[in-house]
């Protein structure tokens, strides 16, 4: 394949946006255990605003749609997830370099670029019981599977898997950061929603680049 | 979920037309959801600015006007404001004497904060300081959370900083002061009921009818531990021991004590609260010169209090008695 194209992209956040709206009560629900009740809702609201302009007008290249959604969650999503999934966007559109349709080294490099942002913005480490649990250990599987050869499709679906994984690891784990963290031990226990979107994100992902190889 | 409500979703929009309506005082810019004074920029001084969540009213809005806040952004319910507010009322409040940024400590909060001083400084010349205040013991400020969570001691510093700024102090001092007054401010919650986020329409939380929460925040998230329902002098003694074990409070010109209602307990029982809280400080050899009884930071419906004590030296006290006029704070004026 000649990488992930514009078109595709545009599906992903598409995709990510319609589980967003999907899982928005069960999202909800489990930020009401451990946080504020609120990550369905404060998503579903970022991303039905990103699938506006993806209607109205949609980006000419990666770089612009990669800017675009995250200006669009930082003005609309607000709380701590408007600033993190915001920077995540905002990083990975200079990685593209510019180009039309993503080579699968850049799009993962891109991605990579989005999580140091939100690692930078939320000093959050590996173990703390927030999004970085689901996204690190499915980029690190993204590039593994991508240096062992794999097809692009093969290698997200590899980096949803791991992204699954480390967001169901989450449950045992005692919260450092966010609103979580004020619980102490009582957040031990609870599936964190943040790591929970962010595995919706890398699920769809590896639907739509699915999509695209086999059309 | 029973509530005055038309559309859940509307809640926020409408209730800054409500705002707008009852204050000519303040002017409101709703694309923005930014309330100002009516008369900012003031020229010369510096510009007060804070914001957060919808939901803990009278926080913030209405401690806008002359010696408190020039400005507050209001986000959707227990959730930050975002940062092209935050640049804007940043730009508009500004006087020529710079903006200061008072931010309760909550990561969003702090995040969208950090992210609307680095538009403001891409976009403008103003100058942009922040003062991030983290007054609940019931939190262990350590590397492992996120810090202490900003709570009742944002009234005294907004109203004692509001009052510095009217005598035309600069930003670094007025910022120094924000510190030194959260600095001497420490709080504890608890809650009877959990609160109902009207986008939820169910309580975030179940509380049996016969346990409390200890150790709140603001936000209907469960406190720090769970204990049978007790009489209002032990629960004065859970919310008053932790606070004055974490800071000593004598000396000095006396405390400010604020027994703050959670938003849907009686002022009947909260002076019945400050009654039991003034006893300990009495046992305790604290001396409560000024006191503010009743919901100046809520959570939405949620049943309970917070103690708040905030230690005054003589300059403290004088800011504290200096005139303000806002829908919350009004005296001298």
């Amino acid at each position: 394949m000649a990488g992930v194209d514009n078109d595709t992209l545009q599906r992903w956040l598409r995709a990510f946006a319609a589980s967003v709206a999907e899982q928005k009560d069960a999202l909800t629900a489990l930020d009401a255990a451990i946080g504020d009740a609120d990550h369905g809702a404060n998503m579903d609201r970022g991303m039905a605003a990103v699938v506006a302009f993806l209607d109205a007008t949609p980006p000419a290249d990666p770089a612009a749609l990669f800017k675009q959604t995250g200006m669009t969650l930082v003005k609309s999503v607000g709380g701590a997830s408007g600033p993190l999934y915001g920077t995540l966007f905002l990083r990975m559109a200079p990685a593209t370099g510019g180009a039309g349709a993503l080579e699968p080294d850049v799009f993962a490099k891109a991605l990579r670029a989005g999580l140091d942002g939100v690692v930078a913005r939320g000093k959050a480490e590996l173990g703390d019981k927030t999004m970085v649990d689901a996204l690190a250990p499915a980029l690190d599987a993204l590039d593994a599977a991508l240096a062992a050869g794999e097809p692009l499709a093969e290698a997200l679906r590899a980096a949803s898997d791991a992204a699954d994984r480390g967001r169901d690891e989450t449950t045992p784990m005692l919260a450092r950061k966010g609103r979580a963290s004020y619980l102490g031990e009582r957040s031990i226990g609870h599936q964190d929603p943040g790591a929970t979107s962010a595995a919706l994100l890398l699920a769809a992902a590896a639907s739509v680049v699915a999509d695209q190889e086999a059309a | 979920m029973k509530k005055l409500l038309n559309d859940p979703a509307d809640l926020v929009a409408e209730s800054l037309r409500g705002v707008e309506r009852a204050h000519p005082e303040l002017r409101v810019d709703h694309e923005n959801r930014i309330i100002y004074r009516a008369d900012a920029p003031v020229s010369g001084k510096v510009g007060l600015l804070s914001g957060g969540g919808s939901g803990h009213e009278p926080a913030h809005a209405g401690f806008i006007g002359p010696g408190m806040l020039d400005a507050v952004c209001a986000g959707e319910v227990f959730t930050s404001p975002v940062p092209d507010q935050m640049a804007e009322a940043t730009k508009n409040i500004d006087g020529g004497a710079g903006v200061l940024h008072l931010v309760w400590n909550y990561t969003g909060d702090v995040m969208n904060f950090d992210m609307a001083a680095e538009l403001a400084a891409a976009e403008t010349d103003t100058t942009v300081e922040a003062v991030v205040m983290n007054d609940d013991v019931a939190v262990e400020d350590s590397l492992f959370t996120a810090g202490r969570r900003g709570t009742g001691a944002a009234i005294p510093v907004e109203k004692i900083v509001g009052a510095a700024a009217e005598q035309g102090r600069s930003l670094s001092e007025l910022a120094d002061l924000a510190r030194r007054v959260n600095d001497n401010s420490r709080s504890m919650g608890m809650a009877l009921t959990s609160c109902t986020v009207p986008a939820k329409g169910s309580p975030t939380f179940d509380l049996p009818e016969d346990e409390i929460e200890i150790g709140i925040g603001i936000h209907g998230e469960p406190g720090r531990r769970r204990v049978p329902l007790a009489s209002a002098h032990d629960i004065a003694q859970m919310l008053v021991d932790p606070v004055l074990a974490d800071r000593d409070f004598t000396g000095g010109e006396g405390v400010l004590v604020f027994v703050n209602g959670m938003g849907a307990t009686p002022m009947l029982e909260l002076y019945l609260m400050y009654n039991e809280v003034a006893a300990l400080l009495d046992k305790a050899g604290i001396v409560p010169v000024r006191t503010l009884v009743g919901p100046y930071v809520t959570s939405l419906d949620m049943a309970g209090c917070s103690v708040t004590i905030t230690r005054l030296d003589d300059e403290l006290l004088r800011l504290w008695d200096a005139p303000v006029a806002t829908a919350g704070l009004r005296w001298g004026m």
